[in-house]
């Protein structure tokens, strides 16, 4: 990567909170201009557009508006229902769907910071998962050790997976986006012959599910019975305040984003960049790994092939979302939790299709990744230069030789 | 053709780079702008070849005024313009590239590349440009592609040639020859002007001298003017360019390197056989022509570099075979000649840029955990102490402007004891202000007994700071010789041959001809 053309990874990061919040009002507005568009009230209503176009404005206008509402019942608050705990029950759901994504996000963003684009924490997920289901239906063991032993085998799992990109990358320069993609496709089917087989199967089941994990390897209910809400989120809490102090404070950190930001000075300055290329996929395969846990001992209980849902894929929008940055993290992973939540209700409420929820998704990411884009949708205009920079080479290149005479 | 700027401004939003300047070129003259770097000379000639439309002013061409909406109309008005970093592409020939934004057709858009190969042959043979109109361009030296850049104004019939830093990527020998051409250029009438900050060449080939500073124009000097004189027009302040240095023999031999060879990637030696001796308290400089084995030299020593071989022992301690960090905790200090690559982090603030190899020590930090406090005391300690001109420690290192970014460099190898101090190319791309600053420092830690290796390309500097000059040519050591050798001699080692053969044949030299050596000047400004 040479100084004069950031790379892409570069060029996220460059890019302002301001911008993260202004893709996610973009996105969230063409999203509903697509569920006004795919409203039948609304595509009625154009049918006599010119003899009453406010009618049609009206019906789009309540499509998004009451799809966005249900949305939101079904994530933050139900104001809609009668007791209090189904009133609050959306938002620990959302809490609840944002747990395993949190991790496997830190650890897609760390792996950001040391410049590398993690796409594997589907399958880091996948690995931790099955170090955790295994673990929780073998082994049979007191409640808190059990669980202990539960989520670091998740974070082994998790860290072999990331640590042997990280080994590949260093030892022989291969791409990490190939290798993690790769892997990824390789933890699944691992996971789906290891279903078939007496290792992880159900005995007596024909069915490709895992034994149900022992309850002393369950993270405990924080709400009681009522609420799904786990332990989990508060150990992904706790992680994220660590990997906070990881990246800001510790040396470890320190070379992480030094090698990240310019890999030739950090070797010029001694930083062995080898170790740090290797434990910055450790780190960010352990994280994801924890996500695995979160998922099978914190709701589902037993193992499928479907475990990692999209939580990995989920997890880079996140990474990105959240400028790589712990604390933005954070609040990323909550608004997709958010998303899972609400896309739900949103779809037995009014019936617009769920995939409007991985559209707006999607949409984050496009306006994220064109920051110019936002920038002049919002009319902010391109950050003040004190000087001009000189035209581009190219374009010079082309003036010179008289092409724009 | 006469040129007259009348009062050119231009404005970029609130910051002004150029302000009010007047300029004339009478025709068959050189008209030299001398200015530091960000003085505002390329943003003038830019404005005056239509790059940028002028906030205020006139453009009078031959008494007549002109407006120039793109490089295309300044060229159709007859003005050239040679760029610092060539307008080229490199895959097409030297016909292609003259062609190019000109390019005539037979019909149906079949290039007709006859009449520009006799053009091209016409103007090389009239000023011995020794250029092959199919030649590629990216197999020619880079001496060669500048003519091919003037040629490309010449075809155009261009009366007035920009040059812009001309000489920034020549050999001292490429050089001399673009003197040469500038010589003949101006004989057959064509107007130049010469961009630089090497007062030397400026001395040599200028007829009118103006000097810009901030975007104003602070004087006109005479090319007779004393080089302290035209330094301290520049800068803006009285600059003693001698450092009134005493030469020093050093005491004990401190780094031996033995045989030292590394292999490319391909296969080829770029080191071949190198020994060195470096005694305390004395500064080696090592000269050369860039891409000599100059970079593979220090990267050798600082463990940089896959496939070495041979002997590198500081203080008696082997270093070969060492980690990079191991070699910077033994105690060497390195500044690395490609700054922004290897030198500092832009994305990183200056605080944490001046504890970059030592962020894992002691006082730095403890038990794994930086510690925010002394990070920020020593950067503030540090800016005062190296003069780096920043408002906040919190701004990044890209921020900074390249002397600025070569202090916070040199501050961060100067916090440490140093048993060993290598400074590669430490002032290339850095103002005149700074470069004596450095150049000062330097011989600061030479004096505290610190053997020093100072590798550069320019002559000057080499002059300047060698108590020694070594002079490395494809790999090898053509020999080592004493820092007061002449830069005839220190050239043509340069170019391939021994200290012996250079002392003899440059006798030789001073034989046939009575002319005296010019005045040597110190430092890169030169």
């Amino acid at each position: 990567m040479s100084p004069e053309t950031p790379s892409f990874i570069d060029r996220l990061r460059a890019s302002g909170a301001v911008v993260s919040v202004l893709a996610i009002v973009a996105a969230f507005i063409v999203g509903g201009i697509l569920i006004a568009a795919t409203d039948e009230k609304t595509t009625s209503a154009t049918t006599y557009f010119f003899a009453r176009p406010l009618d049609t404005l009206a019906a789009a206008w309540n499509a998004a508006a009451n799809s966005y509402a249900a949305m939101f019942r079904g994530a933050v608050f139900n104001y809609d229902a009668s007791t209090f705990t189904a009133m609050i029950k959306p938002l620990t759901e959302t809490l609840t769907y944002a747990t395993p994504l949190l991790t496997a996000s830190l650890g897609v963003a760390v792996a950001f910071r040391a410049g590398l684009f993690n796409i594997g924490a589907q399958g880091q997920l996948i690995l931790g998962a099955m170090f955790a289901t295994w673990i929780g239906f073998t082994l049979d063991l007191a409640w808190p050790v059990h669980l202990l032993l539960v989520i670091l085998g998740s974070i082994l799992g998790g860290a072999l997976w990331g640590g042997l990109v990280g080994w590949i990358k260093a030892r022989t320069g291969a791409h990490e986006v190939i290798l993690t993609i790769m892997l990824n496709y390789v933890a699944l089917n691992l996971l789906a012959y290891l279903l078939n087989t007496p290792v992880l199967q159900r005995p007596g089941s024909t069915n490709p599910v895992s034994p149900q994990v022992n309850g002393s390897a369950m993270y405990p209910e924080l709400l009681g019975d009522e609420f799904r809400l786990h332990l989990g989120f508060l150990v992904a809490v706790a992680a994220t305040a660590l990997v906070w102090w990881l990246m800001n404070r510790s040396t470890l950190g320190f070379e992480i984003k030094a090698v990240g930001s310019n890999r030739h000075a950090a070797r010029t300055a001694g930083i062995n960049t080898f170790k740090v290329t290797v434990l910055a996929m450790v780190i960010a395969g352990a994280l994801a790994g924890m996500a695995g846990a979160a998922q099978v001992n914190g709701t589902e209980r037993f193992l499928t092939e479907s475990v990692a849902a999209s939580i990995g894929f989920d997890a880079i929008t996140v990474a990105l979302l959240g400028r790589s940055n712990p604390i933005g993290v954070f609040f990323a992973a909550l608004l997709f939790g958010a998303f899972r939540a609400g896309g739900v209700t949103m779809q037995v409420a009014t019936g617009t299709p769920i995939d409007i929820v991985l559209v707006v998704q999607s949409l984050i990411v496009l306006f994220i990744a064109a920051p110019p884009l936002v920038r002049s949708i919002f009319g902010l205009g391109q950050r003040k230069k004190r000087k001009p920079r000189t035209p581009g080479r190219d374009a010079a290149v082309a003036a010179t030789a008289g092409g724009d005479k | 053709m006469k040129l007259e700027l009348k009062g050119i401004t231009k404005a970029f939003g609130g910051f002004v780079a150029n302000d009010s300047i007047d300029l004339v070129v009478d025709e068959g003259k050189v008209h030299t702008l001398l200015g530091e770097n960000g003085a505002g000379k390329s943003t003038l000639m830019n404005v005056l070849y239509g790059l940028y439309e002028p906030t205020e002013g006139e453009i009078l061409v031959d008494g007549k005024p002109v407006h120039f909406r793109g490089p295309g109309d300044a060229m159709a008005a007859g003005i050239g313009m040679v760029h610092q970093h060539f307008m080229l592409v490199p895959v097409f020939t030297v016909a292609e590239n003259v062609a190019l934004g000109d390019e005539r057709t037979k019909g149906a858009g079949i290039l007709d590349l006859e009449k520009t190969r006799k053009a091209i042959r016409e103007i090389s043979d009239q000023y011995g440009f020794h250029v092959d109109p199919d030649a590629l361009v990216e197999d020619l030296p880079v001496g060669v592609q500048q003519r091919v850049e003037i040629i490309k104004a010449l075809v155009r019939k261009a009366d007035l040639l920009i040059l812009d830093e001309p000489t920034a990527v020549l050999t001292p020998k490429e050089t001399d020859e673009l003197m040469d051409i500038i010589r003949q250029l101006k004989g057959d009438g064509t107007s130049i002007i010469f961009i630089s900050h090497k007062l030397r060449e400026v001395k040599a080939i200028s007829d009118e001298i103006t000097v810009i500073r901030r975007g104003k124009v602070v004087g006109t000097a005479d090319p007779s003017a004393d080089a302290m004189e035209l330094a301290s027009l520049m800068v803006g302040r009285s600059v003693d360019l001698s450092l009134g240095r005493q030469h020093s023999d050093g005491t004990d031999v401190a780094l031996e390197i033995r045989d030292l060879t590394v292999i490319d990637s391909l296969g080829v030696p770029t080191l071949d056989h190198v020994s060195l001796d470096v005694r305390k308290g004395e500064i080696l400089a090592v000269a050369g022509v860039q891409g000599n084995g100059q970079t593979e030299l220090v990267e050798a020593v600082m463990g940089l570099t896959d496939h070495t071989t041979g002997s590198i022992r500081l203080d008696g301690v082997e270093l070969l075979g060492r980690s990079t960090k191991q070699i910077v905790n033994s105690g060497v200090g390195y500044v690395p000649e490609d700054r922004s690559t290897d030198g500092v982090i832009g994305d990183f603030t200056i605080a944490d840029n001046l504890i970059l190899n030592r962020y894992d020590r002691h006082p730095v930090a403890r038990g794994g955990s930086l510690q925010p406090a002394f990070i920020a005391e020593n950067a503030e300690a540090k800016i005062g102490e190296f003069d780096i001109r920043t408002q906040s420690a919190l701004h990044t290192a890209s921020q900074l402007s390249g002397g600025n970014q070569q202090k916070v460099v040199l501050a961060r190898e100067f916090s440490r004891e140093l048993n060993l101090f290598i400074a590669s190319q430490p002032t290339r791309g850095v103002d005149v202000g700074s470069i004596e600053f450095l150049h000062r420092r330097i011989l600061a830690e030479r004096d505290k007994d610190v053997p020093v290796i100072v590798v550069s390309t320019e002559l000057d500097e080499v002059a300047e700071l060698g108590d020694r000059i070594a002079v490395l040519f494809h790999g090898k050591v053509m020999g080592i010789v004493p820092g007061n050798t002449s830069r005839d001699v220190l050239g043509l080692m340069m170019a391939g041959s021994t200290a012996e053969e250079a002392l003899a044949e440059a006798d030789a030299a001073r034989l046939a001809t009575t002319e005296n050596d010019e005045p040597q000047l110190p430092g890169g400004i030169a």
